[in-house]
């Protein structure tokens, strides 16, 4: 079945940092992404991993999907990572520094094997890897291909830039041919393009131009810094009233359709099929997280 | 001791004074006239003016025992209380009570005097050390803390008489006509101290301005001010800001400020004439923000927003959203700007903001009223007096007053403070009745007093996160743990006083 799990807003949290460990239940993002790479110095690793073990454990009425950045493959610390964290039930982990699919394949057996020796159901445990270099960018479409637990890839222009030598613009020129392949690699593979954060907590207008621009080329979600970004992301996201309008006909044609007997069926002399029925679905599960449709049509209508 | 009706055991009288306990937020009549101040004549070419405070003190005829009074709008910038206490201290005189209108930390220099017997009891609230040490049983002085409300209304019943009132006067004449708009030492408002100068046995003006007579527009008139004293400085102006008047960045504070707006369009009464008042704290300015965004966007056109004034309100007004400011008390420059150039940003004194006791307050007609606490408990009962550590460190204010007579009566906090759970089983002390509060919203969600039921399921129509106020304690508890009980002797060292004059709650020393 298709993933249609919303991912408008990634927040990182610092897993080092008890006072915004405790917030996350708070915050209406869509997922957190607690971090144990960059966040936490190197002195704090292991009490990180334990704070963050600790309050995943005690946060039990779970009311957003749970990513836990991990340390790289290459370093001394991920085995631990997962060792620590894993039994208190992350929904996935963010891989960073996924540079071949290689590196994912790798993460994907470790998380078999915890997947084996928890007890817990195989492919559990999510993957969201990092494009986040020049090579990333370039293996990018073997990535996307290189796990089933993709739910999706996350581009990550602050590594990017450094890995090319050049400074990250507000405008964000210098990211276009980067950004345009991960989505088109995320798009081939039918899972969810995440873009970068946008680091300036301070600048709204910014964020909302830059997360405009991402959306236009088919990001479906935006990683975070700050919980006060949260609702401009999730403002450019939200469906137009016209495309809500859209999405409801659609659905209702399609339920009209199965009423029928049939897959298919035209709409104001246009063919509805299964992916127009999917974007629709889409359309109308944002806008029912943005409260502007009141209920949502069954997810059967995309099996048919 | 009797039992009053949010539970808290009361003494029957208490350093000689009879009690009532608290029974109702309104209930409770006056059975009296206002008090009187007996008359005086000036005679034509009769002068004010004296050289020093101590001679206006003498004059005043000032003897063991009195009552004393100044008002709080120079906040933790105030020199004339701790002046005047110094000059009483110097004179010899004995065992007198003070009855300003609120004491800051700033006034923590009196403690000496304290100490020595110079001052043996407070008839208002107390912000910073002098709480804390008479919590402590560190020191001897009975206090008595009121609104601002139930000051105005304790002096113009009489029940407080004050012998002598100083008043801070930024802009002053010769004649005794001031106000608080020009000067270097400019507050704006002089709303509590209005009180103090229709009933004060003796009216002192203090200035650092002394202008030609007549000083326009006139706050106070000559014709109750009898003596006039030119000193050095009242105070520094720059410490009226003595709390944040910015909109908070704290995303758990802005989260709060977006839930109260929530409550506040729910509620229906966000509509064309729309009245408010919040405090000028980063959370309540954040709510202020919202709420203006949505006016603008709606084309609400509102009444008027009152109390402390911040620049945030200022703004509303001069785009609009407001037709007037009804201010008994600048909170910033900005407003004491505003107040100066601006006709519809009106000055008025604490009986006609807040007083239970007479022909209506503007707390009555207000639609609604953001407000903090240090502490909510599970009946909705507020407490802002004392902290977690049981010790008495702020005044009420306006709490219990706008609470009582707002429509909509909204408390915002950060659900843990200082790891400390902000919902409680019962709050330490309460400051403000369950029964006039509707809502406390923190960033874990919303809780509706059950005396609420239709914003109630408004807000679940509008998928608020609305949380029964023991499911939000649950959730915060989780976090937190239950913090253990405090210990207290049963020394009363405090009286918290409701608007209308009847006892909510005791202070008592903390354990050592």
């Amino acid at each position: 079945m298709a993933d249609t799990r919303l991912r408008r807003s990634l927040l990182y949290v610092p897993g080092n940092m008890p006072s915004m460990l405790q917030n996350i239940p708070v915050f209406g993002s869509d997922a957190v992404i607690i971090d144990l790479e960059d966040a936490v110095p190197h002195t704090e690793k292991d009490a990180a991993r334990r704070l963050v073990r600790r309050f995943l454990e005690g946060y039990r009425d779970r009311n957003k999907e749970i990513l836990v950045r991990i340390n790289a493959l290459d370093t001394p610390w991920f085995q631990d990572d997962l060792r620590e964290i894993l039994p208190a039930l992350p929904d996935g982990v963010r891989l960073p520094k996924a540079d071949t699919a290689e590196v994912v394949e790798r993460l994907d057996t470790a998380l078999t094997e915890w997947e084996e020796e928890l007890g817990v159901e195989i492919g559990r445990f999510r993957i969201l890897p990092s494009i986040e270099s020049a090579l990333g960018v370039i293996h990018c479409i073997e990535i996307a291909e290189a796990s089933t637990r993709l739910l999706g890839l996350a581009f990550g222009a602050e590594d990017y830039t450094a890995s090319m030598e050049i400074e990250r613009s507000k405008g964000g020129e210098e990211l276009m041919n980067a950004r345009a392949r991960v989505v088109w690699a995320a798009k081939a593979a039918g899972v969810q393009a995440i873009d970068s954060i946008f680091a300036d907590v301070t600048d709204m207008d910014g964020l909302r131009r830059e997360t405009e621009l991402v959306k236009a080329l088919g990001y479906t979600g935006k990683s975070l810094v700050n919980p006060r970004q949260i609702e401009v992301v999730h403002e450019v996201f939200a469906p137009k009233p016209d495309e809500i309008a859209w999405a409801l006909q659609v659905i209702e044609a399609i339920q009209r359709a199965r009423e029928m007997g049939t897959g298919v069926i035209s709409l104001k002399g246009k063919m509805v099929d299964a992916p127009v029925v999917k974007r629709a679905f889409r359309t109308l599960r944002t806008a029912h997280a943005q409260g502007l449709v009141d209920a949502l049509p069954d997810e059967g209508i995309l099996r048919g | 001791m009797a039992r009053n009706a949010v539970g808290r055991e009361i003494p029957e009288r208490w350093h000689g004074k009879r009690l009532v306990p608290y029974a109702d937020p309104y209930r409770l009549r006056p059975d009296a006239e206002r008090a009187t101040r007996r008359l005086t004549r000036v005679n034509p070419g009769e002068r004010k003016v004296l050289p020093t405070l101590q001679e206006a003190i003498e004059r005043a005829g000032l003897r063991d025992g009195m009552t004393i009074a100044t008002h709080h709008h120079l906040r933790n910038g105030d020199d004339v209380l701790n002046h005047l206490v110094r000059v009483v201290e110097n004179l010899g005189l004995r065992d007198v009570t003070i009855a300003s209108s609120s004491i800051h930390p700033v006034h923590a220099e009196m403690v000496g005097a304290i100490r020595d017997g110079v001052v043996t009891r407070i008839e208002c609230g107390v912000n910073g050390v002098i709480g804390e040490l008479a919590s402590r049983g560190e020191l001897r002085c009975p206090i008595t803390v009121r609104s601002h409300g139930g000051r105005a209304r304790s002096i113009i019943t009489g029940e407080v008489p004050v012998d002598l009132a100083v008043i801070a006067a930024p802009c002053c004449d010769e004649y005794g006509n001031l106000n608080g708009l020009e000067g270097p030492s400019a507050f704006g408002s002089m709303g509590y101290a209005f009180t103090d100068a229709l009933h004060a046995r003796t009216v002192v003006a203090v200035t650092d301005n002394l202008v030609p007579y007549p000083v326009v527009p006139v706050s106070i008139p000559q014709s109750l001010v009898d003596w006039v004293v030119p000193v050095q400085r009242l105070g520094d102006p720059s410490k009226i800001v003595s709390t944040t008047t910015r909109v908070t960045t704290d995303p758990v504070g802005l989260q709060i400020a977006r839930y109260a707006a929530q409550v506040i369009e729910a509620s229906g009464r966000l509509r064309d004439g729309f009245s408010m008042q919040t405090g000028s704290g980063g959370i309540s300015l954040a709510v202020a923000e919202n709420v203006r965004n949505l006016m603008r966007r709606q084309k609400i056109k509102g009444s008027f927003g009152c109390g402390g004034i911040t620049g945030y309100f200022v703004d509303m007004l001069e785009e609009g959203l407001f037709q007037a400011l009804l201010d008994v008390q600048c909170f910033d420059l900005r407003a004491v700007e505003s107040i100066r150039k601006n006709r519809n940003h009106v000055e008025i004194g604490a009986d006609t903001y807040a007083n239970p006791f007479n022909a209506g307050a503007v707390v009555n007609r207000l639609d609604c009223v953001i407000l903090g606490a240090t502490e909510v408990d599970v009946d909705f009962n507020v407490n802002v007096n004392t902290e977690s550590n049981g010790l008495l460190l702020h005044n009420t204010g306006g709490h219990s007053d706008t609470a009582a007579g707002a429509e909509l009566a909204i408390i915002v906090a950060p659900s843990i403070r200082g790891r400390l759970p902000i919902v409680r089983d019962a709050v330490t002390t309460v400051t403000t009745p369950g029964e006039t509060v509707d809502v406390v919203v923190t960033e874990r969600g919303i809780a509706v007093n059950d005396r609420n039921p239709d914003l109630r399921a408004e807000l679940l129509r509008r998928k608020a996160p609305v949380k029964d106020i023991r499911e939000l304690q649950r959730e915060i508890t989780s976090v937190t743990g239950v913090p253990r009980p405090l210990q207290f002797e049963d020394e009363v060292i405090a009286l918290i006083e409701y608007r209308d004059g009847s006892i909510i709650d005791t202070v008592r020393r903390v354990k050592a």
